[in-house]
């Protein structure tokens, strides 16, 4: 049985899926069940053609990660193919630690062998022999029912030596993270497997040269790897015909927050926000109005009312200077002080800020200092021209995605909301209260 | 987290010497891999309850990794603790999805009832006050989470009943 992590959304006729095809239908501590549903047919299948066959397929899906950037998966996948080394190795990043997401953990508990093939097809394709799945530490219940399928598979010769008689081998391990939000960050997460602190690499190199151990690597996320075989199974076509032709496939969305139902769900990419929170999320609860939904947690993009129906994908949002990230959206209502939510999504940061360089490390410290100030009505008009300077800066000057995505929701808020910032440094108050 | 043998009192510092060779037995495990660094401080957490400076020294010995480099990785993740925690400990998520849903109240009323702040342990020893950022159970807001339970859609008013279970 799938884990309840939520009620039910309201059914959409968009409704699609793909990635959650077996996720509650099946067992997931039962290979059989895996089986009984097309499970591991994609590997034989994959293992009797080429690597470059494999590899093209994936390209011409146009499967695009799914871990937030939306990095095209084949590409990434070719590059670890053509780079030289004796080892290569796959990833699977499972650290979802951004607030409002838990669509992998959905995936690794309803569906856990779907990774592991999807996995052993990556290692086919790009030569590597052994993959790692990196869980967070929060996550047991995934670890678990990743442990079992993994013997399961080893036990019916799908992992391990000479994959069903095709001279391949592949073995997985697991990787427990210890609560550091950063380490989902790849090449956090790469210092963390090799036992060290999890503090980013400069790129480039990017793993696909560069990665675990220096070896040439692929890091995919738990969303992107559970595509895999359903494109080997149904081609890469019929991919390309769901969602949008710039960034086709199906996305799986949290919905979390002030909305009356709450819970996940998978459409094609494309879908609006307004289809998403009045629809499928029966809208805001007690009638309130929306006041702003944060799409990708506090390092992804920030969705006012005005932009209730641009399409979701990749390649829009960001031309409203938002980002779809992770799928997860935090629906706020406007009961909820501007000041107050901003703070909330500053000081994620200054927490999970690794410290290794001084702009995110100081400059999130100053930032929540002056948020802090403001609503504590001791705020000037000063702090908030500071607050716009600075949050700029540690975007421009920071060394890795976190630093450099943190002043994001501060600086779409001190834009979208200016009144708001205003009357706290005037008023010396909130005007909510 | 899994807490087993936990200290009666939260300041007693003392590790046993038999403590001490089960742990170096527990450690073999992770001896002479490369990476295995933090798999190795997980398991060494779960068996003694939290990393005071003996079972770092002891970890930097049978990994053969320098003390220093051992003192960096426990710093650095929030997991791993080098004070002894309470019995049971509680973790308030504080994320955006548990915030816009109260969860802020929810961690003043634990530090009013507890008499604790966050970061502290009850003079008993019994319970230690943490923040965390997001469980992965946002879709069942505000949540807390009670040594390895995750407690669903709490309010205020229940947190008393809910301390009843953990004794
Ligand atoms: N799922 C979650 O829990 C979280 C997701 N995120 C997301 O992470 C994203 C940022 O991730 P980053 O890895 O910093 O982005 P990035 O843009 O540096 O890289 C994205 C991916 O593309 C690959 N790539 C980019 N250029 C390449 C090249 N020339 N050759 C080979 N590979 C290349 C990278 O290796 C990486 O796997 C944000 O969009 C954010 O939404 C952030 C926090 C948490
Ligand atoms: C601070 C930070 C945290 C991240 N956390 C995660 C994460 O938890 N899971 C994930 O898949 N990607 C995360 N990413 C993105 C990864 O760096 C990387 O882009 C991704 O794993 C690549 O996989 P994909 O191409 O399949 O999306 C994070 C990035 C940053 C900057
Ligand atoms: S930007 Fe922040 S998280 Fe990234 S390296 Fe710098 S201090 Fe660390
Ligand atoms: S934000 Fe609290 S569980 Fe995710």
């Amino acid at each position: 049985t799938a884990p309840q992590h939520f009620q039910p959304l309201s059914p959409l006729a968009q409704e699609k899926r793909v990635v959650l095809r077996n996720s509650g239908y099946i067992d997931p501590t039962n290979i059989d069940d895996y089986i009984a549903r097309d499970g591991y047919i994609a590997l034989g299948n994959v293992l009797s053609g080429s690597p470059e066959e494999a590899i093209q397929i994936v390209k011409n899906s146009g499967l695009l990660g799914r871990g937030g950037a939306g990095y095209p998966t084949g590409l990434k996948w070719e590059y670890t193919l053509k780079a030289q080394g004796d080892e290569k190795y796959i990833v699977c990043n499972a650290d979802e630690g951004e607030p409002g997401t838990f669509k992998d953990r959905l995936i690794l508990e309803g569906d856990p062998h779907s990774i592991l093939e999807a996995m052993a097809i990556a290692g086919y394709a790009v030569g590597a022999h052994q993959g790692y799945i990196y869980v967070r530490g929060e996550y047991p219940e995934s670890i678990r029912h990743l442990e079992i399928a993994i013997s399961q598979a080893l036990d019916y010769g799908l992992l391990g030596d000479n994959i069903l008689n095709s001279g391949f081998s592949f073995r997985i391990g697991i990787r427990k993270g210890a609560g550091a939000y950063i380490c989902g960050e790849e090449t956090a997460l790469l210092e963390s497997m090799e036992g060290g602190r999890g503090e980013p690499r400069i790129k480039p190199p990017y793993p696909p040269q560069k990665g675990l151990w220096g070896k040439p690597t692929v890091i995919n996320n738990v969303e992107t790897l559970a595509n895999i075989p359903p494109i080997f199974l149904n081609g890469p076509e019929w991919f390309k015909n769901i969602g949008t032709p710039t960034c086709p496939g199906t996305k799986v969305f949290t919905l979390t927050g002030n909305v009356i139902n709450l819970g996940l769900i998978e459409v094609p990419m494309g879908i609006t926000l307004r289809e998403l929170v009045y629809q499928a999320g029966g809208g805001i609860k007690n009638g309130r109005g929306l006041k702003l939904v944060q799409t990708g947690g506090p390092s992804g993009g920030t969705m006012t009312p005005d932009l209730l129906d641009v399409p979701m994908a990749f390649d829009t949002l960001p031309r409203y200077q938002s980002a779809l990230g992770s799928g997860a959206l935090t629906v706020i209502d406007d009961t909820h002080c501007i000041v107050d939510v901003v703070k909330n999504f500053c000081e994620f940061f200054l927490h999970e800020s690794c410290g290794k360089c001084t702009p995110c490390r100081i400059g999130n410290k100053r930032i929540v200092e002056m948020l802090e100030r403001i609503s504590w009505g001791k705020g000037t008009e000063n702090d908030i021209e500071k607050l716009q300077f600075l949050g700029e800066h540690i975007k421009r000057t920071s060394f890795c995605g976190l630093g450099q995505a943190a002043p994001n929701p501060l600086l779409r808020c001190l834009d979208y909301f200016r009144e708001e910032f205003e009357s706290h440094v005037i008023e010396k108050q909130c005007p909510l209260n | 987290m899994a807490q087993t043998e936990v200290p009666e009192k939260a300041n007693v510092l003392e590790i046993s010497p038999e403590q001490l060779s089960e742990l170096e037995h527990v450690l073999g495990d992770y001896q002479g891999k490369p990476g295995m660094l933090i798999q190795a401080l997980h398991a060494a957490q779960n068996l003694i309850g939290y990393l005071p400076p003996p079972v770092l020294r002891t970890v930097a010995k049978v990994l053969d990794i320098s003390l220093s480099e051992v003192y960096g990785v426990v710093t650095f993740y929030h997991f791993f603790s080098m004070k002894p925690r309470g019995k049971h400990v509680i973790q308030v998520c504080l994320g955006t999805a548990c915030y816009v849903r109260g969860g802020q109240e929810i961690l003043t009323q634990l530090q009013k009832e507890l008499s604790i702040d966050v970061g502290e342990v009850t003079e008993d020893g019994l319970y230690s006050l943490e923040v965390m950022r997001c469980a992965g159970a946002c879709g069942l807001a505000p949540v807390v989470r009670i040594d390895s339970d995750v407690h669903k859609r709490v309010n205020p008013s229940h947190i008393t009943n809910i301390l009843k279970n953990y004794q």
